[in-house]
């Protein structure tokens, strides 16, 4: 456990408005979809998801999966009635929590809106009224739903079909909460939209799901950070973004992932990125007890980019198997995939890459960096990196490095009156620095202190 | 108020390679030492600083009366000691600022004080003719030699140990990178830091003084003087200046 987690190891006492029983039938899928007045086509999309969902199986590759027992998590969760207007409205339990994380300063300097999701659903959403001048949509996904449902049905699916994975089909048959996001034309919207997410129930399982669409020239910086207290059953958090970046926009999605160490982070990330558009995944994942996240690029129109930028930390019982995919599916496109990851006390952590270039997409190029730090003899790290390359005529890079921290590093930092732990986290802090300055403010201060305090070996 | 250094015996992976030295420097002074390849100078810059792998086997070093002999590099740096690296590593993403504000309020025992830092920060980069964007690069990454050689007097000027170790032996240094360490160390000396230079060549003695030469041989040293010594060494030889056995 860490300081981190140790002040928030605290389950506040929630009246839930109604919980569900735990396990999944089609009795629980057609209960959520009803609850929430959802349109024919999603319960039917639900429906098809759970049928899909009970045919997989586990995936044989990545963690050790066969502890979830999914008979046991309780698929839906309402905190409140209804979605709160304002700060004020939603309830003091919540807002008491929220305190602890921090949100209502960051509300104050930062936010122009705030989604928080408080279990299964989003109970406080606030958009800055220039926002909606700009005729910018940022919703909890349900109320995207009720509010847009054309333009939900048009792209729900469309970029991570409930086929993809075991884990994409049962979010799409019991999803709750997460967030719809429309850019208009030509919209650039300046300051980050963040949405908290937290899990708080015992067995609660997350299963968010975010729709973004960033039209023609568009640009948004969306952020989700997460955080969450600590139970003693297995928690699973499945989540399903979906990004569309169409001609010319930009969309950069920033997650810093703090979850507690018994989670299940599994987590399907892909944008749809076309001509002269620019994607940028920033991951950070700290917490859970396994994540499985490799946020992918599709590179649909000639000039397009994408960039993957992961960090994972790794301590006592835990894996990160994380990284990123770009498919280049159009001529003259570029992707970037760097992976920095810190292992520590039998922590593990592996990348997990692919890039693909099919016969005749000319011009294309790629560079993926992995670099791994292992702080002891004990912890591990692997690199599977998959290259699939059917086209001659493309630049491609790729480097991986495995270090540890170096005695005479240390050497020289203490020879600074530093004392050794203090240099070992400044190793570290620069270690993963390339990554860390592309995240917000904020969240950059925030990652340094967490790796901090993993650092001061309060883990065990 | 001296950096003692009695009758110290180091043995690296079994080996002794320092066999009885014994130095004083007092504040303010500048002593060359002096002697050629493998006599054990860098063993000796290593070892008073607390190199794990550097062991004192025997004999003891004081910082003004305190024994530091056993303590770790981080408590002999708070002791007042510094050593500026023959070959100073690089610390990937950590900036040169990050770098010396963490090192200052570690040496003033946790407490940052903005105002003294950033002053002490600017006079050392003016003084220094340091490019002000120095100050934010990743620690000696990419730094050719004399840029590393000024980032060490940087650290000098800014830190203010009592006792200043120069592990110079190498020869590799150009003439600018001779003249920035010449600068820090007289800068140094000025502000009363006693500072031990160790050189291979005389080089350096150009463009600073010391008040006093030693040569170690073998693990001891073999001779002491004044500055005239290293013009004898320059002139004829290690072999030459040493008493004949």
């Amino acid at each position: 456990m860490t300081v981190a987690s140790r002040s928030l190891d605290i389950a506040d006492p929630i009246g839930y408005a109604s919980m569900s029983k735990p396990g999944l039938s089609r009795q629980v899928v057609e209960q959520i979809s009803h609850y929430k007045l959802e349109p024919e086509w999603m319960r039917g999309a639900r429906l098809r998801a759970l049928e899909i969902f009970q045919r997989k199986s586990l995936p044989s590759w990545g963690g050790e999966l066969s502890n979830i027992d999914f008979t046991k998590i309780h698929y839906s969760l309402r905190p409140t009635d209804k979605v709160a207007q304002s700060w004020d409205d939603v309830p003091a339990e919540i807002r008491n929590t929220y305190n602890k994380i921090g949100i209502p300063e960051a509300e104050q300097k930062y936010l122009g809106g705030v989604m928080a999701q408080y279990e299964s659903e989003a109970v406080y959403h606030s958009l800055q009224k220039s926002l909606e001048k700009q005729g910018v949509i940022f919703l909890d996904m349900d109320t995207g739903l009720k509010k847009f449902p054309e333009l939900v049905k048009q792209y729900f699916g469309t970029v991570i079909p409930a086929g993809d994975n075991m884990f994409s089909a049962l979010n799409t048959a019991v999803w709750s909460g997460g967030s719809f996001v429309y850019i208009p034309k030509g919209v650039h919207v300046d300051i980050p939209l963040q949405a908290y997410f937290r899990i708080n129930a015992p067995n609660a399982g997350q299963f968010e799901r975010t729709l973004i669409i960033a039209d023609e020239g568009s640009y948004v910086h969306y952020v989700e950070g997460c955080t969450a207290p600590v139970y003693r059953a297995d928690s699973l958090h499945s989540a399903v973004v979906e990004i569309i970046v169409k001609r010319g926009a930009r969309v950069r999605y920033t997650t810093v992932q703090n979850w507690s160490k018994n989670v299940y982070n599994l987590v399907t990330k892909r944008a749809f990125v076309y001509e002269d558009a620019t994607m940028e995944w920033v991951d950070g994942n700290l917490g859970s007890k396994l994540t499985m996240k490799y946020p992918s690029v599709y590179l649909l129109g000639r000039g397009a980019k994408g960039d993957v930028l992961s960090i994972a930390f790794a301590g006592n019982g835990q894996h990160q198997d994380a990284g990123g995919k770009a498919i280049h599916g159009a001529p003259d496109t570029t992707s970037t995939i760097i992976s920095k990851s810190i292992s520590k006390e039998r922590g593990r952590t592996s990348y997990r890459g692919l890039v693909q270039v099919p016969k005749g997409m000319t011009g294309c190029k790629s560079s993926v960096v992995c670099d791994a730090l292992l702080l002891d003899e004990t912890s591990r790290s692997d690199t599977y990196p998959t290259m699939d390359i059917r086209e001659s005529n493309v630049t491609i890079a790729h480097e991986a490095s495995v270090g540890k921290i170096g005695e005479e590093q240390l050497f020289y930092l203490q020879s600074r009156g530093i004392k050794d732990q203090e240099a070992r986290s400044l190793i570290v802090q620069g270690f993963i620095e390339p990554i860390a300055k592309e995240l917000p403010l904020e969240y950059a201060v925030e990652l340094n202190r967490l790796i901090r305090m993993e650092m001061e070996g309060s883990v065990g | 108020m001296s950096l003692i250094v009695r009758n110290v015996h180091v043995t690296v992976e079994g080996k002794p390679i320092l066999r009885g030295v014994s130095l004083q420097v007092q504040a303010g002074e500048v002593h060359a030492l002096m002697g050629p390849n493998g006599s054990g100078k860098s063993t000796l810059a290593n070892a008073l600083m607390g190199h794990p792998r550097y062991g004192i086997t025997e004999g003891s070093v004081e910082v003004d009366g305190k024994n530091i002999t056993a303590l770790p590099a981080d408590e002999r740096a708070q002791a007042g000691l510094f050593l500026s690296f023959q070959y100073p590593v690089e610390i990937p993403g950590v900036s040169v600022q990050n770098f010396l504000r963490t090192a200052w309020r570690s040496l003033h025992s946790g407490q940052l004080d903005h105002k003294a830092f950033s002053t002490r920060l600017q006079k050392a980069v003016a003084d220094l003719q340091i490019e002000p964007t120095f100050v934010k690069r990743a620690v000696n990454e990419g730094f050719s030699g004399g840029e590393k050689k000024r980032l060490e007097m940087l650290q000098l000027a800014v830190l203010q140990p009592k006792y200043a170790i120069l592990d110079e032996t190498d020869s590799g240094l150009d003439v600018d990178a001779l003249k920035v360490v010449a600068q820090g160390v007289q800068a140094a000396r000025a502000a009363g830091i006693g500072i031990l230079l160790i050189t291979h060549y005389s080089r350096i003695l150009e463009f600073v003084a010391p008040d006093h030469v030693h040569v170690l041989t073998n693990g001891r040293i073999t001779q002491s003087g004044g500055k005239d010594l290293a013009y004898d060494i320059e002139r004829v030889g290690y072999a030459a200046v040493q008493p004949q056995p």
